[in-house]
């Protein structure tokens, strides 16, 4: 921790750090030590998940539904539980010195690495800003681990790198430390990323999944489901022909402005990333006990996304974004937080979604296009194409 | 059964195997379907697409009658339905 | 999306449910025979909005559902053979054989690979000549063409590294089996619309008239539904029986001429098990002779696997609308989306998953 600060007060402001986040760090007060958490419970024992059901890791647990939670919840916290951890949110938020960091870790493993509008570099940059930026915490930088198979082309390694350092230079941070493994021939899948970022929440800030209060009002920044359908357009037996990119992209400066003038009245913010907006909402409604009520005339698809959607049979709310997030603000500033979302970029096509109630506590519900309801559950595993 | 999906077609592509095959543009994406079983299938004409095969030509005329039957109704005083953008809309939903 | 937006207008569907409101009397039950049909009414929530005097039962329109629990065991017994590529509709993977469902084969090491036509499968066989790749094909007369085609092409191009596991199911003998079973209480059916536009609906008017019932071939979007509903209630109330068609824009009395001829040359009719319902006479299809070389089953040496189904699992009359998913004393304990004992729970479409999310609602 002391060695990250010095490193950055050493670090002369150039072209590639902001002036305020080096500031920022530089007057961070680092304790001596940093509390220690709970001392590891040796009545833990075994492990406490359901073995007969799952003896073995499967796909769905990391699909981003029903089973990542299950695992994150039934084997990960008790066997690595605090409460920091425990409140199950993209980063966990450290109070040091008077102030707030923000850390969070993102593991990139998609296939393919190069994809229309992105790559696993990018993405692996975007990822990690935008988990702090969704605590509210301005991001000030990454470190970059890589796992990478014997036998991958050194082009693709540059290609990947350089596109890391674009996406950084555009959300203004740096990547800052890292490290490389390789591993034998089939023992990955050409290269894996994990960064890990910290950021400083500021004053006035409490963005938090538990904060959702009914009356609240739901933004989405953009269109949904692009990401997934871009990356399913190239992918073996299910590729089509589209114009369709990722939207992988750097929310931090969207979420800057969305703090700095709304403040307090920003009550969540989240980036629905694998399990998609379903999957998000879901986990939210849990985690504050509160119900959310979607209306689906009113969430933004692009009409070619719909159109690879009705043929592979998939359910956009389900489907991954990068580059969106989701804003739970309260009633009063839904207009204002909609005007601000607009106004960026990267909110163009924003829209007021939805709504947070009192009923059905930790559930979503959604009114259909013709005024039906149905409920939206959380997946279980990953959402696959169907025919039928 | 099952996820027919109607797309227009952009392209034919005869076969010499007999298996005409073609493109299908749904909103914006395009996919290679086979066409084999709409014989006389025109560039424009729009077909449901089951897994990859055209299964039947959509008839534009025949589409229009459930609309047909709907205005229908209207005329004839049956239903007292508000329509988007009238006033008493909200009130009755 | 032209041809889908405007029959997932509100306004017009609401024009339809208040014809359906005026037009009904009294209590009727219909049942739809298409997972495609089940899926859009839980999607747009037209259950709720119909008028309680109407009861919609979920048939067993789900070919996943109906899948016997035998063949999965042979396709899990078939993918987990290094020497195969096994291919499969997404639908597939997850439903429970006796002991393992293929996504866990794939989990251990399985290449199985999910396709989206089984035109992909043959490339995959052209490609992969060292490699044996199998089509689980699955689905009732919508799907049977396609993967009669995708036989015919490997058959005439001589690539003899594919073959197909066949589960084909046909809906004229499921919905005979339905209306003759004793305690039958459905009165009318929705009849699949994308089924009738490949073999058309002449077969359905022997049925009507024998069980003077009215039977209409109904599209997939919600105003498609609706408007269908709307027909079979006013046939229901005027006491009418016969086939009509709502779903014109797609579907000629005659069927596809085409499809059906590759379907005679590729496939003959045969006897069949239904996953929960048992054995129905001549209502599968299978491989002519002269394609015997792609059965998978003959091929791979599987046709003597036989499995006993779980006796709890009511999914047979259930799928016969004789008893409700909720009534199941499995229903939401035992029997979840997350661990399924039969088949209608883990299908999207299977009425069991549909009521799922219903009663949770």
């Amino acid at each position: 921790m002391g060695s990250l600060l010095e490193t950055m007060r050493e670090t002369p402001v150039g072209e590639f750090a902001s002036e305020a986040a080096v500031a920022a760090a530089a007057a961070i007060e680092v304790p001596a030590e940093i509390p220690a958490t709970e001392a590891p419970n040796p009545a833990l024992g075994a492990c406490p998940l359901p073995m007969d059901d799952y003896p073995t890791v499967v796909m769905a647990h990391g699909g981003g539904g029903r089973m990542s939670k299950l695992l994150t919840e039934q084997l990960f916290f008790p066997a690595l539980g605090n409460p920091l951890l425990a409140a199950f949110h993209d980063g966990s938020v450290l109070e040091i010195g008077g102030a707030r960091l923000a850390v969070s870790t993102d593991s990139f493993v998609i296939s393919p690495a190069f994809f229309p509008g992105g790559d696993i570099g990018s993405l692996a940059v975007h990822g990690t800003v935008n988990d702090l930026a969704m605590c509210g915490a301005r991001p000030l930088a990454l470190s970059a681990g890589f796992i990478l198979e014997e036998g991958f082309p050194m082009a693709d390694l540059w290609r990947a790198a350089t596109s890391m350092r674009a996406a950084a230079d555009a959300a203004g941070v740096q990547i800052v430390t890292g490290d490389t493994k390789v591993v034998d021939r089939g023992k990955g899948d050409g290269i894996y990323i994990n960064t890990t970022g910290i950021g400083i929440v500021p004053a006035g800030v409490e963005i938090a999944p538990t904060r959702a209060r009914p009356g609240d009002v739901v933004l989405l920044s953009g269109s949904i489901a692009t990401h997934g359908i871009a990356i399913l357009s190239v992918r073996e037996g299910l590729e089509f022909d589209t114009e369709l990119r990722s939207d992988s992209a750097a929310l931090n400066g969207m979420v800057s402005t969305l703090v700095d003038r709304l403040g307090r009245s920003v009550h969540v913010l989240r980036d629905p990333t694998r399990g998609g907006v379903a999957s998000a909402l879901n986990e939210i409604a849990s985690s504050a006990g509160v119900g959310i009520s979607l209306d689906e005339a009113r969430i933004p698809v692009l009409e070619e996304v719909r159109g690879a959607c009705e043929i592979l049979g998939l359910d956009p709310l389900y489907v991954a974004n990068e580059g969106k997030l989701i804003a739970i603000v309260s009633r009063e500033v839904a207009d204002e937080a909609l005007a601000i979302l607009r106004a960026h970029p990267l909110g163009t096509e924003a829209a007021i979604v939805g709504e947070v109630v009192e009923d059905h506590p930790g559930r979503v519900f959604l009114r259909s296009r013709i005024g039906g309801r149905r409920v939206v559950e959380m997946l279980s595993g990953e959402q696959l194409p169907r025919i039928c | 059964m099952c996820l027919g999906v109607p797309g227009k077609v952009t392209r034919i592509d005869e076969n010499p195997l007999g298996m005409t095959m073609g493109r299908v543009n749904f909103a914006g994406i395009s996919k290679d379907v086979c066409l084999a079983y709409v014989p006389g299938v025109q560039v424009g004409d729009y077909v449901v697409v089951h897994v990859g095969f055209a299964i039947s030509r959509v008839d534009e005329a025949e589409a229009r009658r459930t609309f047909d039957y709907l205005a229908t109704m209207n005329e004839l005083g049956e239903l007292d339905i508000p329509q988007p953008g009238d006033p008493h809309a909200e009130a009755v939903r | 999306m032209k041809f889908v937006d405007e029959y997932r207008d509100e306004a017009a569907s609401h024009q339809m449910l208040d014809a359906i409101r005026r037009t009904v009397t009294r209590p009727w039950t219909l049942m739809e025979i298409c997972g495609g049909q089940t899926h859009t009414l839980v999607k747009f929530g037209i259950d709720q909005l119909l008028p309680p005097e109407i009861t919609l039962v979920h048939g067993p329109g789900c070919p996943v559902c109906v899948t016997p629990l035998e063949l999965i065991d042979r396709a899990v017994a078939i993918a987990r053979r290094p020497d195969v590529i096994f291919t499969s509709f997404g639908d597939m993977l997850r439903v429970p054989g006796s002991d393992t469902d293929l996504l866990s084969v794939k989990a251990n090491g399985g290449d199985v690979r999910i396709v989206y036509s089984p035109l992909d499968a043959v490339r995959l066989a052209e490609q992969n000549p060292d490699r044996e790749v199998v089509f689980f094909a699955v689905g009732f007369e919508t799907t049977a063409p396609a993967n009669a085609m995708a036989v015919y092409q490997a058959h005439a191009k001589g690539v003899r590294n594919f073959s197909i596991l066949s589960s084909h199911v046909l809906v004229p003998p499921a919905m005979e089996a339905i209306l003759s079973a004793p305690g039958n209480q459905v009165q009318g059916f929705l009849a699949a619309g994308h089924v009738c536009a490949v073999m058309g609906y002449w077969e359905y008017e022997p049925l009507a008239r024998k069980y003077r019932i009215p039977i209409v071939v109904t599209g997939f979007e919600p105003l498609d539904l609706l408007h269908g509903i709307l027909m079979t209630v006013e046939m229901l109330e005027e006491g009418r029986h016969g086939v009509e068609n709502q779903y014109a824009r797609a579907v000629q009395r005659p069927g596809n001429l085409p499809a059906q001829e590759i379907l005679k040359q590729v496939f003959q009719v045969t006897d069949r098990q239904w996953r929960g319902i048992g054995g129905i006479p001549q209502s599968g299809l299978g491989l002519r002779g002269e394609f015997a070389l792609h059965d998978a089953e003959a091929r791979f040496g599987v046709a003597t696997l036989t499995a006993a189904e779980d006796a709890r699992c009511l999914s047979g009359q259930i799928m016969r609308g004789l008893c409700k998913p909720e009534e199941c004393p499995l229903f939401g304990c035992e029997c979840t989306p997350e661990h399924p004992v039969g088949a209608p729970m883990v299908s999207s479409e299977g009425a069991c998953a549909a009521y799922y999310h219903y009663r949770r609602a």
